[in-house]
């Protein structure tokens, strides 16, 4: 992608994430505390576009990932109540540690193979969480006894900025040189290694990027929560749905995923009134645009200059 | 031979499963020298070259690159000691732009690289001159001819400047104005000093550019010499055309439905987007009568079957007994009697042999059902040995008689074959050749034979057409195809 289009991108993005940390002067903390939680899930898709759009790993468990450090990041703060910060660090390095282990099966299975050995590390994990319900709070749950600050407004803006630094990490590291590695090795492996480049480490390097973020939003999300729970972070639903806000986004763009991540919480909120049908509605919509727009919202943002 | 030869093979073997795809090869290609490197379908000449690549394992053999042994490393290690690839399938990266694409061959196998080297960019456009793409640096590969996209792969091919350059088929869909642009490209990058490996179907394309060439013909090394001196070699000769032709064929006056023949295909024209793969063919097959379509890889053989099964849309008129195929689906096509035995074979591979057989069949009464089978297990005893079998886990040989004997088993008026000799041994050959002839002889089926085996293609037929770049270039006997057709086989 040409070098100005990249800028173009970029100031626009500032634009709109400064513009954005203006909002809490005009909503109300409702609607701050909705966009808090789309600001985390954003960077969990984020994540996941790194994997799939770039990589080429079809890594159907984020939850694994976020599951793992939001969970290591908890049970810490409830056994010895460390610093956040030292939970928060414990929770993403922890991630990272389980993006390793599941990235093993990924350099030895391909395809649906893949897919599927990481949808078995949710239902595990989510097992465990349920068995060792004296550690983990179980099915009910497990609550901190610490958060990140009781402000929605200082909540939101960590949420924001916490956002737009991951997103602009995530974004120049897909448009460095590495980036086209990464790209290179998930479309053709077998011309990526004869181009010279290891494969193995460019993707293993890609899995370590991913649990990062995933671990550390995560972590980040239990001290704003206050809480954590399966159905919140673990969830097979939760992981399809950062899913589909990449893809509804725009697959391969990394920023387009904060644009579905709201769009698909707004919409579940202003359908909130059509009851249980709101869930299926928003759905049935997500499927109608990836159905009629495979490149996503950012796909059609920016498809009209690529075609010239 | 040399011994600072740039790229030194010996005695490479690699076997899958019970398949010797490459047998104690050994070759040698000093610095600027041109090997062509022949062999028809399934002659294991892109096994070789993946194996010095580092793609495949080998089971056995040596691989050096200027003294030094690669063989058993990953690619990516063997691309660092100094070879490079061009793959016959470009697969650029399409959101990059040309410069981009060439960038990318350039950057060092580092994690923590977040800017390029400026010289990357330098580097890049000097390549992108010396292989003509300096005008399109900007441009996306999908909005370019498929030239440029095969020289963006080798601009990537050279980027790390390679001692030794392995090409895939060099021409394969280019104009002959690019080929000969292509030609000139490869010969100035041997002049470089650069080894170089060409691998193509036959000694005629790589002719004029290479110093010498080694046939291949089911893993083994048949010939090695000039150009002149292979096209010259009998085994070579026997190979591609086939040893003298007994006059078996029957002729085109002997069928008795000469006004409307069984199938008659008129001026079909097929596109796949920019690129013609068939342009204007005619053809016709008599009820009973063996056919044959001889051509190279690429030629538009494969597309012609399919349009005529129903599969592709196409421009022109095929007629069956006088009645329009137009219009009708795949499924009604077959059903209709003309069956394909496709060139994947497409099996059911974990289903059992008899699975696959009665699938064919499932239109069938069953005691119809179980007289046709019968017979074909007459034809194909192996078959009824092998009916408890997953056809996945059946031999090349015998997967290409299930294909043929499920195809069969639809009762069809004109079986269609396309490549079934591809990458089996002379001994399955031998098999599958004795059955097409018992079909000639004991039924009134008739038969389209697609082939670049031109030694199996013309012992079974009555009449052959040879399918050129997309066009019929040759309709005649076959005891008159060595003669009028045949050079161009070798």
């Amino acid at each position: 992608m040409p070098k100005s289009q990249t800028i173009r991108i970029l100031l626009i993005a500032l634009i709109v994430v400064v513009a954005a940390s203006f909002l809490p002067l005009g909503v109300s903390g409702y609607v701050l505390g909705l966009l808090t939680v789309a600001y985390y899930f954003g960077v969990f898709s984020m994540a996941w576009d790194l994997l799939f759009g770039f990589a080429g790993e079809v890594n159907f468990g984020p939850t694994f990932l976020i599951g793992t450090g939001a969970y290591t990041a908890g049970i810490l703060d409830n056994l010895y109540g460390p610093p956040i910060w030292v939970c928060v660090f414990a929770g993403t390095f922890a991630a990272v540690l389980g993006g390793l282990v599941l990235a093993l099966p990924a350099l030895r299975v391909r395809g649906p193979y893949f897919g599927l050995t990481t949808l078995v590390a949710v239902l595990m994990l989510q097992n465990f969480v349920v068995v060792d319900a004296g550690l983990t709070g179980g099915e009910i749950g497990l609550t901190v006894p610490d958060v990140l600050t009781i402000s929605d407004v200082v909540n939101y803006q960590i949420a924001l900025w916490f956002m737009a630094a991951s997103g602009a990490i995530l974004f120049a590291l897909a448009r460095s040189p590495v980036g086209l590695i990464l790209q290179a090795s998930g479309q053709d492996a077998m011309q990526a290694g004869a181009l010279g480049f290891n494969v193995t480490k460019h993707k293993l390097f890609a899995f370590v990027i991913s649990a990062f973020f995933s671990g550390l939003a995560g972590s980040l999300l239990v001290f704003y929560f206050g809480s954590a729970s399966i159905g919140t972070l673990i969830d097979v639903t939760v992981g399809v749905q950062i899913i589909i806000a990449a893809v509804l986004g725009g697959r391969r763009t990394i920023l387009g995923a904060v644009l579905g991540s709201v769009f698909l919480i707004a919409m579940s909120e202003v359908l909130r009134p059509l009851g249980d049908l709101s869930n299926f509605t928003v759905f049935a919509l997500a499927l109608m645009v990836v159905l009629v727009f495979p490149n996503g919202f950012f796909g059609l943002l920016t498809r009209r200059r690529e075609n010239v | 031979m040399n011994d600072c030869a740039s790229l030194e093979v010996g005695h490479l073997t690699k076997r899958f499963g019970g398949l010797v795809a490459v047998k104690d090869i050994s070759l040698n290609v000093k610095a600027g020298e041109i090997l062509g490197l022949i062999g028809p379908n399934g002659s294991g000449k892109s096994t070789v070259m993946k194996l010095i690549m580092g793609i495949v394992r080998p089971d056995a053999g040596s691989v050096r690159i200027a003294g030094e042994e690669v063989a058993g490393l990953p690619s990516y290690k063997t691309a660092r000691m100094g070879v490079g690839i061009v793959f016959q399938h470009s697969r650029p990266l399409h959101r990059q732009t040309v410069l981009e694409n060439i960038k990318l061959a350039l950057l060092p196998d580092k994690l923590m690289r977040l800017f390029a080297d400026p010289r990357i960019e330098q580097r890049a456009r000097a390549i992108a001159e010396r292989v003509g793409l300096s005008a399109v640096l900007d441009r996306l590969p999908s909005t370019l001819p498929f030239a440029d996209l095969r020289k963006i792969e080798i601009a990537k091919a050279i980027a790390r400047d390679p001692k030794v350059l392995l090409i895939d088929e060099p021409f394969a869909g280019l104009t002959q104005q690019e080929t000969a642009a292509f030609s000139q490209l490869i010969g100035e990058l041997r002049d470089d000093g650069r080894a170089i490996l060409l691998v193509d179907h036959n000694v005629k394309s790589v002719a004029r550019l290479v110093d010498r060439v080694l046939a291949m013909y089911v893993g083994e090394r048949i010939a090695e010499g000039s150009a002149e001196e292979v096209m010259g070699n009998e085994t070579v000769r026997r190979v591609y055309l086939g040893g003298s032709i007994e006059a078996t064929a029957r002729p085109e006056s002997s069928f008795s439905d000469a006004a409307t023949p069984f199938l008659a295909v008129e001026k079909l024209s097929v596109h796949y987007g920019k690129a013609q793969a068939l342009e204007e063919v005619s053809i016709h097959v008599h009820a009973g009568e063996f056919v044959s379509v001889v051509g190279l890889n690429g030629a538009g053989k494969t597309t012609l079957f399919n349009a005529i099964s129903g599969l592709v849309p196409y421009d022109g008129e095929i007629r069956q007994a006088g009645h329009t195929l137009r219009g009708l689906s795949a499924a009604r096509v077959a059903r209709n009697g003309i069956v394909q035995a496709p060139e994947g074979r497409e099996l059911f591979v974990d289903m059992s042999v008899r699975e696959n057989l009665d699938l064919g069949a499932h239109h069938l009464a069953p005691d119809e059902r179980a007289t046709q089978i019968e017979w074909l297990f007459g034809l194909f005893p192996i078959l009824r040995e092998r009916q408890q079998q997953a056809a996945g886990t059946l031999s090349g040989g015998e997967q290409q008689m299930l294909t043929i004997a499920r195809a069969l088993m639809m009762k069809p008026k004109l079986l269609i074959l396309d490549e079934p000799t591809l990458g089996l041994a002379p001994i399955i050959l031998e098999q599958i050749s004795h059955i097409i002839e018992t079909l000639r002889r004991t039924t009134s089926i008739s038969m389209l034979l697609g082939e670049q085996n031109v030694t199996f293609a013309l012992p079974h037929a009555d009449r052959v057409y040879v399918l050129e770049h997309a066009r019929i270039v040759w309709e005649g006997p076959p005891n008159r195809f060595a003669a009028e057709a045949g050079r161009g086989y070798l």
